[in-house]
């Protein structure tokens, strides 16, 4: 599950897909999960760096990123 | 008087647009702009206010100056407010012309806050416009003498029988908002009245089937019952959602009469149009009254009537005199055009909300 | 290092032609407390989900309705109507703004003596009286505002046989020009209906006809619906004096003035388009003091406000179960309270707001209650932030009819609270335990031992 290469982003939180031509906007976390994703970071080290930053539970934050990737999935915005 | 800020001695006036959905379905904004940009007595700022990420105005960057997105009237005319009152921090809006149907009701209702911030408008009051609505406007038409067609309101199936016994077919069967279909029967007026009452739900409208030559009329009311502008124009060939695909002036002095009545009656301010039916024995009917200027107000200016211009210069104060003349003969012809951006622009108003 | 405020992380398609948040919603309300009144503390000491009544905002609605009503006119009598909230604490409240009661059945009517309001300051409406009750009701001196031609000729024979003379009113039903036509209760005007009724009164001896009654449908939106049915009252009052030289004291107006809630489907919100009670009052004033009555005569004005008068006095707290992704994508939150406490979500988009700041970012969220019943939905799309489990919500304008038509089903009632007018909570009705529910229950003695 890798999120698609070709996909764009913006430090504003824009989203690209030039495959399909959609565009996204998510919020500041989204931006940063998806930045790291595209440094090609596992589950595990991202979900290190955000609880080590936000004020959040790991067990939160897991829920939340399984959420995030179905939500990833939904715009099909990644490579399975 | 005015809040402006001169240029050459000439004065520069921010002015605030909506409608600017130039489609198939046209909005009046894009028509306006172009309009008042026309005008050589003042400067403009346009700043466009949009609903949509898409409406084409919002890209028309030699047109509209900056756009910002508002809530829909659906939301509340308070959040339309905040979200005005932020804009007008940035902007210094000197007036605002909506162009919507449905968002006249809010403006109007804001009319008086608006004014306090130092933003002008130039519509009809709250009991004008409610008096136009199709559901009452045959109520109007008796109590001023304008034809309207003859109308009963149905609330059920069975007054269907009462209305054709006294209007007879073809009848015309309407809904509350939207749609209208045109029935011979009984059977027909009783499978509308069901279709339009799922979708618009009651009352539903029963008319008189007015047969005759189509002719919308674009008037400007200055509120106290003065005429400044009428133009009439004749629809030459319309797309098949009944828009005007061409259409032209033509001159005919019982029209501009019936225009003026309406706009004394009402004491209308602002623009109009005016939908009107004249039957082959020249009786003319009000079929409809939008309360706005209609999409096709480009042509009062060509006709030398600029009836969007004419509205700034009235709401900013200025003193106007009724238009005497204008050039029969003037065609319009829409047409569309591919206008290219980027979808940076696109994400940056559909996220941002500015443009 | 102080760690950052934690959001959910969320991703939205910019859909084309589709609203964005500037579109939906200019801004976040958030509602953190209730008249100074912690929402967080008031759920912590009485519990989620938890109604709260505002005692200050029923006095303040009850004295700007009575202001508007009595500025324009001279005889002025509001009649709470129990059925719109008979909570005793909130009944008490109207009565001691001066209220009169309206009760429209037995079990009503006892409640307002027990209340301390006098019989005669009690209207009793609607189709179901037992012969008791009218009897009972008739030696109260209370006001019997008569439905049907049945409950007529009852009351004329209870009173002969009893040897009672009952004040009595009819209520009339009307078009007046609003659908639906209420034409059910009471008796028809147009049809002449409403006249024999009263011509009936007037031969018995027994019956003494006091009032004209009539109440034309809820949540009106067109005041001037009230100008027509005060224009009728007032023609059936005048013919009344002409046939039979009866003065009639009151004229009563009935109730249906809208909250400022948004019905649904509705386009424009409910606090743009629904009208002010000043215009009702103008509506209805400028008929009864133009037709022509002298000045001594004019009728008594009685209205039975209710819903107007509670429905912004009242808030559901609540507290978030869960957040659920939908098989299509859309976003979902449970709540702790259902369909069964707020039974107004069937009728209006309630307003509801978060009761904690979040951050900027919004989603358009299906709002689900707690049963396990596909019908139970607050709002089938509203814009929230991004909330999460333990999260707090506030759901306004609930006063009117959630704490009378409620039910226990699946989940019990809550706790009522009243915040009085210095903000201190009151406890006024009590959250139900099982006990409470099983102490009507019988189990008959073959299937009460436990096996």
């Amino acid at each position: 599950m890798r999120f698609k290469k070709n996909i764009a982003t913006s430090d504003t939180g824009f989203i690209f897909n030039p495959g399909s031509g959609d565009s996204f906007s998510s919020n500041s976390i989204g931006s940063e999960i998806l930045a790291f994703f595209k440094e090609d970071k596992s589950r595990n080290e991202i979900i290190e760096l955000i609880c080590a930053k936000y004020d959040v539970e790991k067990n939160q934050l897991e829920k939340d990123l399984d959420d995030f990737f179905s939500q990833l999935r939904d715009h099909n915005l990644l490579d399975e | 008087m005015v809040t402006s800020h001169d240029i050459k001695g000439k004065r520069k006036l921010v002015i605030a647009v909506t409608g600017l959905n130039a489609i198939d379905s046209p909005g009046p904004g894009v028509a306006v702009i172009r309009a008042i940009r026309e005008c050589s007595d003042f400067e403009v700022r346009i700043i466009g206010l949009s609903y949509e990420a898409l409406e084409p105005g919002i890209y028309m960057h030699e047109l509209v100056d900056k756009t910002y997105q508002i809530p829909y009237p659906s939301a509340g005319f308070e959040s339309l407010l905040q979200r005005l009152i932020q804009i007008h921090q940035a902007e210094k809006l000197d007036l605002v012309i909506p162009n919507f149907d449905a968002e006249l009701f809010s403006f109007i209702k804001l009319r008086k806050e608006l004014e306090n911030l130092g933003i002008r408008s130039f519509l009809p009051e709250l009991e004008q416009f409610e008096a136009r609505h199709k559901m009452i406007l045959s109520k109007f038409g008796k109590k001023h003498q304008i034809m309207v067609p003859e109308d009963r309101i149905i609330n059920h199936v069975t007054d269907l029988v009462k209305a054709v016994a006294e209007l007879d077919y073809p009848l015309v069967v309407k809904g509350k908002f939207y749609d209208a279909t045109i029935v011979n029967t009984l059977e027909g007026a009783q499978k509308a009245f069901y279709q339009l009452q799922a979708k618009w739900g009651l009352p539903v409208i029963a008319q008189k089937f007015i047969n005759g030559t189509e002719i919308n009329i674009a008037a400007l009311g200055d509120g106290k019952g003065n005429t400044i502008s009428v133009i009439p124009m004749r629809k030459l060939y319309i797309t098949d959602k009944g828009k005007a695909w061409a259409g032209i002036t033509i001159e005919d002095a019982s029209y501009i009469e019936l225009a003026k009545k309406f706009v004394k009656v009402t004491k209308w301010r602002g623009g109009c149009e005016l939908e009107i039916m004249q039957t082959a024995d020249g009786i003319s009917y009000i079929m409809e009254v939008n309360p706005r200027f209609p999409a096709w107000i480009y042509l009062t200016a060509a006709a030398g009537q600029n009836q969007p211009a004419t509205l700034v210069k009235m709401a900013m104060g200025e003193h106007v005199d009724p238009f005497q003349t204008y050039e029969v003969g003037k065609m319009f012809i829409r047409y569309s055009w591919d206008l290219i951006t980027d979808v940076s622009e696109f994400q940056k108003i559909s996220g941002e909300g500015e443009l | 290092m102080e760690k950052l405020r934690y959001e959910r992380p969320i991703i939205k398609k910019l859909n084309v032609g589709f609203v964005n948040k500037f579109g939906t919603q200019a801004k976040n309300e958030v509602v953190t407390n209730l008249e100074g009144v912690g929402v967080k503390e008031l759920i912590k000491e009485f519990g989620s989900p938890l109604f709260v009544i505002s005692e200050k905002q029923i006095r303040r609605n009850y004295q700007h309705a009575s202001r508007v009503f009595k500025t324009r006119y001279p005889k002025v009598q509001f009649a709470w109507s129990y059925k719109t909230n008979y909570l005793n604490a909130v009944c008490k409240v109207f009565h001691q703004e001066g209220s009169w009661a309206e009760v429209v059945s037995g079990f009503e009517y006892e409640k307002a003596l027990a209340n301390g309001v006098p019989g005669s300051k009690i209207i009793f409406n609607g189709p179901d009286k037992t012969d008791d009750q009218l009897v009972t009701a008739a030696r109260n001196n209370s006001l019997i505002h008569i439905d049907h031609f049945d409950e007529l000729y009852s009351l004329i024979k209870l009173s002969e046989e009893f040897q009672l003379k009952p004040k009595v009113a009819i209520r009339v039903n009307m078009d007046t020009g609003i659908y639906p036509r209420w034409d059910r209760f009471g008796f028809n005007y147009e049809n002449g209906q409403a006249w024999t009724a009263i011509s009936r009164i007037m031969s018995c001896e027994h019956l003494n006809l006091v009032g004209l009654h009539c109440h034309i449908g809820t949540f009106m939106m067109e005041s001037s619906a009230y100008a027509i049915a005060a224009t009728k009252l007032c023609q059936l009052s005048w013919d009344i004096s002409e046939k039979f030289g009866r003065h009639i004291q009151y004229l009563d107006l009935g109730g249906g003035f809208p909250s400022t809630n948004t019905l649904k489907g509705s386009y424009l919100p409910g606090t743009d388009t629904v009208p002010g009670i000043d215009q009702f009052a103008d509506a209805i004033t400028d008929v009864i003091l133009g037709f022509g009555f002298r000045q001594e005569e004019l009728p008594l004005l009685i209205l039975e406000t209710g819903r107007a008068l509670i429905d912004d006095a009242g808030y559901l707290l609540g507290t978030v179960l869960a957040n659920k992704r939908l098989s299509d994508g859309r976003s979902s939150t449970v709540m702790d309270f259902g369909v069964n406490s707020l039974f107004t979500s069937f009728w209006y988009d309630h307003k509801v707001t978060p009761a904690q700041e979040g951050g900027q970012y919004t989603e358009e969220t299906v709002l689900y209650g707690p049963l396990c019943m596909n019908i139970d939905v607050i709002r089938e799309n509203v814009v929230l932030p991004l909330l999460k489990k333990g999260d707090h919500l506030v759901v306004h304008k609930v006063g009117a009819y959630n704490m009378t038509q409620w039910m226990q089903f699946i989940t019990l009632r809550p706790n009522i609270v009243l915040l009085d007018q210095s903000s201190h909570p009151h406890l006024i009705r009590k959250a139900e335990t099982l006990e409470y529910l099983e102490s009507v229950e019988i189990v008959p003695h073959h299937l009460s031992k436990n096996s």
